[in-house]
């Protein structure tokens, strides 16, 4: 039964809610997924298809109502730094500096005097020396996200949740903190799963990707991303691949326009004309 | 030269809209002017009451001394230029009401004494008075500090037991809700027949009229803050005391000083209504006692001596809150 390569097993989870109104909004039905150690795993599927649900009970910043989740055979109760969370407006302490958000960690978990080194590290590590003094309004959204991501990986996380870190960001940006995101994973080989809505983003970063369907929340697919480690955005097998994924989403109920869903077309309308 | 003159209203324009008449030079001389004009009306124009001018013209001697002064200097410093600048034409009116204050009293008698003393006889009586009005003001100011900062403690820790526990919330926050709008001040009988003495019962008066208003901001503060620095939190590795001390009261700190400004001016009131009334010591005591020998040149010189001592608390107080909130510096509300 147990296998040692999975890290977090989510075994037929509910997730139901009821507004004010009472009416019962099923965010999450029946789901079962297995993430393995080390993956970087993707989350994508329109809203509502109970996307950061998933990652907020994995987290245990909330409670299933049937199912278990299950962190290296243990079930998960409450919140712990094992599992670090990346919000998606970073949610810094804004009374904090830079280097003071990155140490809280160790200081919540009264180890800051013996791991204080780290602090330096981690804020090499994410490119912002110089910063460390800077309170978290004197920076912009990308070098927050970039904290924000330090700030969990101090404490040396069993698994990084990522929820939608990088919807707030312009393009280029984005892009940046894709690359830094996809080094960080090379280099610590930390368990991510990562909840989007760019499935580019998505393609670009995972091993998997676990397409989701709305009302009732459900897995509708996982797709294995089968691509060479230095990904290009512009190779064939990415633009298959991302053309698959929304198919896929098209008929999850996404609503991509179904222009973009012809591959000629598609090739036109993202400007990659001239790179094939 | 129309080119010229554009750029250097550009250069000027950030200060336009903060400082008053940036760039006129005039007022500056114009303000030494009237506080030496009402140096010379004291001095040339006769008596009609018995007075002591010396202090008075020091003053005004003095005054236009460190504005000629500073008028030198503002050639080499900006900032004091700025400063100055903004400040000339108001230090101007000020030298004629100063010269058109002595010349309706000291110099005419048509306001007459006790109600209206001149410049002069405050002035001078400011100085002949300075022990006592010193000592008056120490005793104030220490039954003020300790006053203040009892109720801004107390405030504080019960606000965090109001904000942060549900069942102190329940039984504690009516109370507060309803003695927070009794005036302090109506608990004098009573403070004065259950405390020991007249310095307990003014630290008893102050106290609570800060503690309301300090527990209110301060709950309401950690009430306030967003879920989601919880939640980040806990996802760090923190527990509930870390919760409390690193995030809540951090979020409650722009309340807490919203709170103390609050109790501030409640405990200047409070202060001197329970010195008038029950002290023995202090400003408000000093008045009533100069107010009993009608000598109301004293009243305003203590009343002068209020204005200085408890503006000088609230510019302390913006500075060190200007310090801790550096974090919110530049954060559009």
């Amino acid at each position: 039964m147990s296998n040692p390569g999975i890290l977090i097993d989510i075994r037929g989870v509910d997730r139901v809610y009821y507004d004010t109104t009472g009416r019962k909004t099923e965010a999450l039905q029946n789901v079962n997924l297995q993430i393995r150690k080390g993956e970087l795993i993707s989350f994508i599927g329109p809203s509502g298809c109970g996307k950061t649900t998933l990652l907020r009970l994995i987290a245990g910043l909330d409670a299933p109502q049937a199912g278990q989740l299950l962190l290296n055979e243990s079930p998960v109760e409450k919140p712990g730094f094992e599992r670090g969370y990346v919000f998606q407006q970073g949610a810094l302490f804004p009374w904090k500096t830079v280097e003071e958000n990155i140490a809280i960690g160790l200081i919540a978990r009264n180890v800051y005097k013996e791991k204080k080194p780290l602090v330096k590290q981690y804020i090499d590590m994410i490119g912002l020396t110089g910063f460390e003094k800077a309170y978290p309004h004197e920076i912009s959204g990308g070098m927050a996200q970039r904290v924000a991501i330090a700030r969990a990986l101090i404490n040396e996380p069993k698994v990084l949740l990522l929820d939608e870190p990088l919807g707030a960001l312009d393009a280029f940006t984005r892009i940046d903190l894709q690359n830094t995101i996809r080094k960080i994973w090379k280099n610590t080989r930390t368990t991510i799963v990562l909840v989007t809505h760019d499935v580019d983003e998505a393609i670009y970063l995972s091993d998997r990707i676990v397409i989701m369907t709305a009302r009732p929340g459900k897995i509708n697919e996982i797709i294995e991303v089968k691509l060479k480690p230095e990904r290009d955005r512009n190779d064939d097998e990415f633009i298959i691949l991302r053309r698959r994924v929304l198919e896929k989403l098209h008929l999850a109920g996404m609503h991509i326009p179904s222009r973009l869903v012809d591959p000629v077309e598609l090739i036109n309308v993202l400007g990659l004309g001239e790179a094939i | 030269m129309e080119k010229n003159k554009k750029s250097k209203h550009e250069v000027l324009g950030s200060d336009i809209g903060v400082y008053w008449k940036p760039k006129s030079k005039i007022w500056v001389a114009a303000s030494i002017a009237t506080v030496l004009l009402a140096l010379l009306v004291d001095v040339l124009v006769p008596n009609v009451q018995f007075v002591n001018p010396v202090s008075y013209q020091v003053f005004l001697g003095g005054f236009a001394a460190v504005l000629t002064v500073l008028w030198i200097a503002s050639r080499y410093v900006g900032t004091i230029r700025k400063k100055l600048y903004h400040k000339a034409q108001f230090i101007f009116a000020v030298g004629i009401v100063l010269a058109l204050w002595d010349l309706l009293t000291t110099k005419s008698g048509i306001f007459k004494l006790p109600f209206f003393p001149g410049p002069v006889q405050i002035v001078d009586v400011i100085v002949k008075e300075r022990t006592t009005l010193l000592i008056s003001t120490y005793y104030s100011m220490r039954l003020f500090f300790v006053g203040l900062v009892s109720g801004t403690l107390l405030g504080i820790a019960t606000g965090i037991l109001i904000g942060w526990y549900r069942q102190w919330y329940y039984w504690l926050f009516p109370v507060i809700k309803i003695s927070g709008v009794i005036p302090a001040i109506a608990w004098l009988p009573i403070a004065i027949v259950l405390l020991p003495n007249s310095f307990s019962a003014g630290v008893f008066l102050i106290a609570i009229a800060s503690w309301f208003s300090v527990a209110f901001m301060v709950s309401g503060g950690i009430a306030s803050t967003p879920k989601v620095y919880y939640e980040a939190a806990k996802t760090l590795g923190a527990g509930e005391s870390f919760l409390l001390f690193h995030i809540a009261l951090p979020n409650a700190v722009p309340d807490i000083f919203s709170g103390i400004s609050t109790a501030t001016g409640l405990s200047f009131l409070t202060l001197i209504v329970s010195e008038m009334i029950g002290a023995k010591a202090g400003l408000g005591w000093y008045i009533n006692w100069a107010k009993a020998w009608s000598a109301y040149d004293k009243v305003y010189a203590s009343i002068i001596i209020m204005a200085i001592a408890f503006s000088i608390i609230l510019a302390v107080l913006t500075v060190v809150r200007n310090y801790v909130l550096r974090w919110k510096n530049g954060i559009v509300q």
